[in-house]
């Protein structure tokens, strides 16, 4: 399907989120969409997808002028689209969740599972996306609920597919799957836009990649021409550093200390088990992993805000054991979240008062009881300017920032203060390429400073750019740690649970 | 690579003439921070946004302290507008003139206007047309202020506290009892113990649903309706026992409560009396509390963000049974206020719905103290406007309670009141206050 998009312009209140986009998927093509977040790559799709109404410009499928009223227009116009986060229902089954909407019934509104789960098997078989068509959607892994996702699309026959970040939870392995799959659409004739923000994805798959950058079209590239260093420059808008300038560490003293922790869920469940560490003084320790195989939990649990099930933890040299969250944060823990917006900041608190989130009832910000509004204040500016936070004020609501800006508030709030540990998850999820660069010098520097660090994160490339050791979290258990420099493939083995003695006896690995 | 822009053509490789080499990355182009800081300014402007992570309590304290002044105002003259045509169609006047509206429909017209503008203007000469009538005011307004408080304090923990009812009938029942039971004690000793009765009885009515709510989650709604329907029926079950009940009387009302331990008038001939004062005084604390105190950047944390406020080494447990807590004692101080200030006495359904009264107010009053406060006194001026009114002009007192309800509806749906008045989210930023908590 050949799909053109004209002059496509949508205003928000006070902000062109897409301005004049110019478009064009041929047949049997994947077009990549490049962006940081925040370029107007959703508000594009969600236009598209008929959820939004363009302000103006106009849509051709197979030139013909369609208008999209909403996404059961999108989808009978032959648009499927794979959202960032799945639209399944988690207690229903494959099957099910892919006719759902679509379903043949039999006498009395009956469904006909039956035939639901042969047509479902059909189609997975054909498309190269295998799945149980009867297994219930919450107990797969999140690369099979992507499957049914593109199935879902696939079954109500979409002749362009709209996979929004569709890497963020996959296994390199899964990636690579994925990418298989891709390639059978596109053989097909179908087309494929495809949206990340991960260059080197866009050089693997897409066959073309428009550039966005604040709303629009800023360049479009042959990827396999174009270097990775140049794709960055075009969505950053100015020369952008890969690499991370990192010094030799000069590990000391053990600092924290993680001996045989386990970890069960609410339903006892056990989530984490058994993993040690220790992280020294200096130096930074990277716990890679696909999200889901424990790392949340670990690091709750390690931090003080959820309790262990077995194993000791000790930070400064002192036993967690005992103490709430708040005396541990006290003691030296700077603890940087995975999810900023759900944990790690208040969205309708101002930018001052979230600086002081974590001491908001120690002298100098609170005198017997009362805030001291102006001490807060001047310490939000001074935290502000230090850390490069972009905002109109301190007075600013922190959910008006954007992503890159929210994750150095909390990183200003978090650093800034004698902290023997830092914990970060995932410190650059979601963030634009500038701060990202950002977080990883502010890194590097609180590591030189002394602070022993332990870094989560499922992005491969921020392990390999920080890491001085390296561990591996699959299934609830730790593989590692190894000392750097471990190959990017042997780690891509470890996350998708190989045996480590066979990948890192083979020398080439390490 | 092409670019196809050219209003913005991409940088050419090499070294940027604007930046020095050595400090690349954290200043970068000035246009860029500019760029981020406008949208930012943007994004404050826009409507408020409710996360769809957030459960249903912090979705609707986030709708409701979200709703700008402008609505909040809108909702309630839409309220009163409806509630003109309420007006001109209970009047037997206009319902005849409508009969033959289409041959005169300026009868019509001029019998509604007339019925209208008799009852509004006797609601406000109600209201505030004199010392008696202020005087009346004050005295409505005194225990929703307080039950208002009682809400609005929970709200901003991200809890409904329907149990304002409950925890005032406690508080009452409370400060009545001390202030009979007790004899002999000069003013200044048995009115401060028998207010200090009525508080804690609210706390510890409130203290219930808190720490059910922190220990096992159960939803505060449903444990305050309850406990709203346990507290009335004890209330009335001790008005039938000889300790509370009057030795004279056979129908159930208590003892009276002893001089003692009234609220002093402050002009013999109008009832308004200290109790307003009590109200203004824990209105003022409470602000403090909420608006100004560690104990208050906990409260507002915990209600607009709990994992949040978790993270950062806060306990939301304990904030939640705080915020109960200290709302019930609101509430029992409206108890204290209305039996001690005015009724003197406890009798069946003393509380006349002042508890659910307490919702509207801090819903009109967006979950603001001060705002809380104003809302208290505008629907105490309604309430003893409307019964001037129904005296002066026979319109039922009952369209008091449709425009409250009209308040509510409005309000819980400012949605409507957009459409309504066809307001954009961008024209309301000027009036939007800050959701936070300080400003």
């Amino acid at each position: 399907m050949k799909l053109e998009l004209k002059g496509i312009t949508k205003r928000f209140p006070g902000v062109v989120a897409n301005d004049h986009v110019d478009v064009v998927v041929e047949p049997g093509e994947v077009h990549g969409l490049l962006g940081e977040n925040g370029a107007g790559k959703s508000t594009l799709m969600n236009i598209l997808y008929g959820l939004y109404t363009a302000d103006e410009g106009e849509i051709f499928i197979d030139d013909q002028l369609v208008h999209l009223r909403g996404p059961g227009d999108a989808i009978a116009a032959g648009i499927g689209m794979v959202h960032q986060h799945f639209m399944l229902v988690p207690v229903f089954t494959v099957a099910e969740n892919i006719v759902l909407g679509v379903e043949h019934t039999q006498r009395l509104g009956k469904l006909d599972r039956a035939r639901a789960s042969r047509e479902v098997s059909e189609l997975a078989q054909k498309s190269g996306l295998p799945v149980d068509p009867d297994a219930v959607v919450e107990d797969l892994p999140v690369g099979v609920q992507q499957r049914v996702e593109i199935l879902k699309a696939l079954y109500r026959d979409a002749r362009l597919l709209i996979l929004d970040e569709p890497t963020a939870v996959l296994t390199p392995q899964e990636i690579d799957d994925l990418f298989e799959a891709i390639r059978g659409f596109v053989a097909e004739g179908r087309s494929v836009v495809f949206i990340s923000h991960k260059l080197r994805e866009h050089r693997a798959i897409a066959d073309r990649v428009s550039v966005l950058r604040r709303g629009r079209i800023v360049g479009t590239a042959d990827p396999r021409e174009a270097t990775e260093q140049e794709l960055a420059n075009l969505m950053v808008g100015r020369p952008v550093e890969l690499v991370v300038d990192k010094p030799v560490a000069k590990p000391g003293e053990v600092a924290f200390e993680v001996a045989d922790v386990s970890v069960q869920d609410l339903t006892g469940k056990v989530t984490v088990d058994g993993v040690s560490f220790s992280v020294r003084k200096g130096e930074i320790l990277a716990i890679a992993g696909v999200e889901g195989n424990g790392q949340t939990p670990l690091i709750r649990a390690v931090t003080g805000l959820e309790p262990l099930a077995g194993g000791q933890v000790s930070a400064s040299g002192t036993s967690i054991a005992g103490r709430t969250r708040k005396e541990v944060l006290r003691g030296g823990l700077g603890h940087v979240p995975e999810d900023r917006n759900r944990d790690g900041l208040v969205a309708d608190f101002s930018v001052a008062e979230n600086l002081v989130l974590n001491l908001w009832d120690v002298e100098p910000f609170a005198k017997r009881g009362t805030l001291q509004f102006r001490v807060i204040a001047d310490h939000a500016r001074r935290l502000v300017d230090a850390y490069d936070v972009r905002t109109p004020s301190v007075e600013t609501p922190a959910g008006s920032l954007s992503g890159g800006n929210q994750q150095k508030l909390v990183i200003a709030r978090e650093f800034d203060q004698p902290i023997d540990v830092l914990v970060a998850s995932q410190p650059t999820r979601g963030i634009d390429v500038g701060s990202i660069e950002y977080v990883h010098k502010q890194l590097v520097a609180k590591r030189d400073e002394g602070t022993a660090i332990l870094l989560v994160s499922s992005e491969l490339d921020e392990i390999l750019a920080l890491a001085d050791r390296v561990a591996v979290m699959f299934q609830g258990r730790l593989v590692g740690p190894y000392d750097m420099p471990v190959s990017k493939e042997a780690l891509g083995r470890l996350m998708a649970g190989a045996d480590p003695a066979e990948v890192l006896a083979t020398g080439a690995d390490r | 690579m092409s670019t196809d822009d050219p209003r913005d053509p991409t940088d050419p490789p090499g070294p940027d003439p604007d930046q020095p080499p050595e400090a690349p990355l954290i200043v970068a182009d000035k246009n860029d921070a500019e760029a981020e800081i406008e949208a930012a300014r943007e994004r404050e402007a826009e409507a408020f946004k409710v996360g769809l992570e957030a459960g249903f309590t912090q979705r609707l304290v986030a709708a409701l302290t979200g709703t700008s002044v402008i609505v909040t105002i809108l909702a309630f003259a839409s309220a009163l507008v409806i509630g003109a045509f309420v007006i001109a169609l209970s009047e037997e006047p206009v319902r005849e003139a409508l009969g033959y509206f289409t041959a005169r429909p300026g009868d019509a017209i001029a019998a509604g206007w007339t019925a209208i503008s008799e009852a509004y203007i006797a609601l406000v000469q109600g209201a505030v047309g004199g010392r008696s009538q202020i005087s009346e005011t004050l005295v409505s307004s005194t225990p929703l202020i307080l039950t208002g408080l009682a809400v609005a304090i929970a709200l901003r923990a991200g809890l409904f506290n329907i149990g304002a009812e409950g925890q005032l009938i406690a508080g009452g029942v409370a400060a009545g009892f001390v202030g009979f039971a007790i004899t002999g004690l000069p003013l200044v000793v048995h009115l401060p113990l028998a207010i200090i009765a009525g508080i804690a009885a609210g706390a510890i009515y409130g203290w219930v649903p808190g720490i059910l709510k922190a220990r096992t989650g159960a939803h505060e709604v449903i444990s305050t309706i309850m406990l709203n329907n346990i507290a009335f029926l004890v209330s009335a079950w001790l008005l039938s026992t000889a300790l509370f009940r009057q030795p004279d009387r056979s129908d159930p009302v208590s003892k009276t409560v002893q001089n003692s331990a009234r609220f002093p008038r402050f002009f013999s001939d109008l009832r308004v009396n200290y109790a307003i004062v009590l109200a203004l005084v824990l209105a003022v604390a409470i602000f403090w509390l909420v608006e100004r105190s560690t104990r208050g950047f906990e409260l507002n944390a915990v209600g607009l963000n709990p994992d949040a406020a978790t993270t950062a080494g806060m306990d939301p447990a304990r904030t939640i049974i705080r915020a109960m807590s200290t709302g019930g004692a609101m509430a029992g101080a409206a108890g204290a206020a209305t039996i001690l200030g005015v009724q003197g006495r406890l009798t069946i359904g003393f509380s006349a719905g002042l508890g659910f009264d307490g919702i509207t107010v801090a819903l009109l009053g967006r979950g603001r103290i001060g705002g809380t406060v104003a809302a208290g006194l505008l629907l105490g001026a309604l309430k003893a406007g409307g019964r001037s009114m129904q005296a002066q002009t026979g319109t039922s007192l009952d369209l008091v309670l449709v425009i409250q309800a009209l308040i509510i509806v409005f309000i819980a749906a400012p949605g409507l009141v957009r459409a309504i008045f066809r307001i954009r989210a961008e024209d309301l930023a000027a009036g939007q206050v800050a959701k936070g908590w300080g400003s």
